[in-house]
């Protein structure tokens, strides 16, 4: 195939009328792990929200393409079908409902042939144990009562049977502990294998210690200021935000006229 | 009131619809008469004194003014005269279903009640207008000296029984459509379980309306003497009319020392019948009472299950779910009465409303003097699926004890943009996402029913919301 797996050109996305992004530019092929950093409030969330079509979220310019494909014009469980996936930064409880009830639903909905009910348990229970949870988990409604670090968790339990093409991670590292962000990457790493296309978010290099981006994306007021590979995450972690910030006013000019 | 789109609506969703044409072997004159109430109690061949109780409860009816709260506007839409109160459709009862007539036989088939009774209950008792037209219990229970079966026979074969206990749990002048009830009662199942019995799998009866303008007025007793143990289901559809048709029963369950009762209601009529029911418990020492009223259908609903906790360490659980869809007014509670020391209720209300339908809370917790270390629970949660529609709470503390522990928590919410977003992002349709968070908001009632039933449930909310959103 010859498209790009995602084609980010020159997004801009308004939420209730505020601009947060501003001309967002970026290509993930198959198999390539990107990641995107920056502070609180520079803009990640919400392109991950974009991608995935929360109705909140409103391009007010630039086009998407996943495999060729016109992104924006899908609903959010067609983007679901062509095969991205959202790891989200807050998943929200759905009371009553079973987690297996819930997983089984979406992978009726996702796969063309239906997985029978012991193949889906089974699954279902090598990925819990992949996660080092209990299966118990399977009966349990959708994110209720969870601690953050389990709602993280079992977020990559859900990517593990989807196995989309595109995986979006928001800061999924993020109420981990130590070990907990280890399990977490070390099956991101196996679901994704050689194919996926890995968006991870994150403020943190920590994550990047086992989830080895190739490349590094630094993102301020809804831009993408600073691309480099994996040494960039390094540099980062030894010199903070501000240098760039600093460099980004003398940049900006740069970077329009290359996007 | 109903736009055509939501009549269209209620035609393509609602699958109990259809109606019979069938020959009745009686059917009294339209509107409500000292006459009518006579020939009904005539027909019936009642001893006396239900006949002057009858009589008695019509003068109630007509003096009593219609309540002035709730629904005012849709109560006053009811044309008294307009309604047949007692339509005969069979000449006797079977015992099989081949000794019922053909056309009502099949109707209850497509209703899927015979096949139920094969598979998990203990008796059933089927009700269509006026009369049970099928009636069946398991040997083995009737050898237990458990009593199934409907309120005319039941008055018949034991009267000392029921006149002991007949309108003492809801008196004629509880309210207006108790006394009409009391009036025009007609059908509706007796039941007596001995000391000690436990009847562990369901009796179930099943309420019929077929005829247009129809009022049916059953009336239930259940007896639960000491140490015994009964669940009754009960569940109910009508065809669909352009004009209305009346529901008005009266439960009565006494619960004796140590007894459990069990009362679950899956309330689906169409949505051109009014729903005025009153149900209420006494609940002796130890003993314990659950309503599990399940509110899907009809126009109006008023209806508060009530359990009178009279002896110590009673319990009172009421679980109440309802769904008002467009043109629908669900208005339902529960009420607890703490009449005695060491007393425990749980309420649990769950509503939702959508396409401009309506669901109110009326509750009331009521403590007595004297009755300490009662504890009382209170759980309302409301649903709205869209800003046309509406939901009420009207929670009444009546509490004349300081040792008791009551706690009340009440939301409303509506379904998240979030949870939805979130559903869709695993790749279910809006459609499927919405009715998977109904589902589970549903669910506590749910699991609380027979799974046959819970199946039954799922379906028809999947039936309710098809269409109704994108």
């Amino acid at each position: 195939m010859s498209h790009p797996l995602l084609e980010i050109r020159d997004l801009h996305v308004a939420v209730d009328g505020k601009p947060i992004l501003k001309g967002v530019n970026l290509t993930i092929n198959r198999g390539e792990i990107h990641a995107l950093m920056g502070r609180n409030g520079s803009g990640k969330s919400t392109l991950a929200a974009t991608l995935m079509g929360h109705p909140r979220y409103e391009v007010t310019r630039g086009e998407v393409l996943f495999e060729g494909q016109n992104l924006l014009e899908m609903e959010v469980d067609e983007r679901a079908r062509a095969g991205v996936f959202l790891a989200f930064q807050y998943p929200v409880a759905i009371p009553g409902v079973s987690v297996a009830n819930f997983l089984r639903s979406a992978l009726k909905s996702l796969r063309e042939e239906e997985m029978s009910a012991r193949e889906f348990r089974n699954a279902l229970k090598e990925e819990f144990k992949a996660l080092h949870m209990p299966d118990s988990f399977a009966s349990r409604y959708v994110n209720e009562g969870f601690s953050g670090g389990e709602k993280k968790r079992l977020e990559i339990v859900q990517m593990g049977m989807i196995k989309p093409k595109l995986a979006i991670l928001d800061e999924t590292d993020s109420g981990l502990d130590i070990d907990g962000v280890r399990i977490v990457s070390e099956n991101v790493n196996r679901i994704a294998g050689q194919d996926t296309g890995v968006l991870l978010i994150t403020h943190y290099q920590r994550i990047l210690r086992y989830i080895r981006p190739h490349f590094v994306h630094v993102m301020v007021g809804g831009r993408i200021i600073r691309s480099g590979d994996e040494s960039l995450a390094h540099e980062l972690e030894q010199r903070g935000y501000d240098w760039l910030l600093q460099e980004a006013g003398a940049e900006e000019k740069e970077l329009q006229e290359v996007g | 009131m109903s736009s055509p789109q939501s009549l269209l609506d209620v035609g393509t969703e609602y699958q109990y619809g259809f109606r019979d044409e069938i020959e009745y072997v009686y059917r009294a004159e339209k509107g409500l008469s000292r006459r009518v109430v006579e020939m009904i109690s005539h027909m019936k061949g009642e001893p006396d004194w239900m006949r002057e109780f009858r009589l008695r409860a019509l003068e109630i009816f007509l003096k009593k003014p219609m309540p002035t709260w709730g629904n005012t506007r849709l109560l006053s839409e009811i044309n008294f005269d307009e309604i047949y109160y007692y339509i005969k459709p069979a000449d006797k009862q079977g015992r099989t279903w081949d000794e019922v007539p053909e056309q009502i036989k099949n109707t209850f088939e497509k209703l899927g009640i015979p096949e139920a009774e094969r598979k998990f209950l203990a008796g059933v008792s089927a009700q269509y207008e006026s009369e049970v037209v099928y009636h069946s219990i398991r040997e083995d229970l009737e050898r237990q000296g458990v009593i199934f079966m409907d309120m005319d026979s039941g008055l018949r074969e034991y009267p000392d029984l029921v006149r002991r206990w007949f309108g003492k749990v809801i008196p004629p002048a509880d309210n207006k459509f108790a006394a009409l009830n009391s009036a025009v009662w007609s059908g509706g199942s007796f039941i007596y379980v001995p000391p000690g019995v436990h009847v562990e799998i369901p009796l179930q009866a099943y309420f019929r309306i077929n005829a247009e303008n129809m009022g049916q007025f059953e009336r239930t007793l259940i007896i639960a003497d000491e140490g015994s143990k009964v669940h009754y289901i009960e569940g109910c559809t009508a065809p669909i009319y352009s004009t209305d048709s009346l529901h008005s029963a009266v439960v009565e369950l006494v619960a004796l020392k140590g007894a459990h009762i069990r009362y679950t209601t899956v309330q689906n009529w169409s949505k051109n019948v009014y729903n005025l029911v009153t149900k209420r418990a006494v609940a002796y020492e130890d003993a314990t009472v659950e309503w599990v009223d399940g509110n899907l259908g009809s126009k109006l609903t008023m209806k508060y299950p009530s359990v009178y906790m009279v002896g110590k360490g009673a319990r009172g659980d009421i679980l109440s779910v309802a769904f008002a869809g467009p043109g629908q007014h669900q208005d339902a509670g529960a009420k607890v009465i703490h009449a005695a020391p060491y007393t425990t209720s749980t309420v649990v209300s769950k509503s939702i409303s959508k396409g401009g339908g309506r669901t109110t809370y009326r509750g009331l917790v009521q403590v007595d003097e004297g009755a300490v270390g009662v504890k009382c629970n209170v759980r309302c949660d409301a649903l709205l699926l869209d800003e046309f529609s509406r939901s009420d709470t009207y929670p009444t503390m009546n509490v004349k004890e300081d040792d008791v522990r009551i706690e009340h928590e009440a939301t409303v919410s509506k379904v998240g943009e979030e949870q939805l977003f979130y559903l869709m992002s695993r790749g279910l349709s809006e459609q499927e996402a919405t009715t998977m968070i109904i589902n589970g908001f549903f669910e506590p009632f749910a699991k609380e029913l027979p799974l046959e039933y819970a199946v039954e449930l799922n379906r028809l909310i999947a039936l309710e919301m098809e269409g109704s959103v994108g």
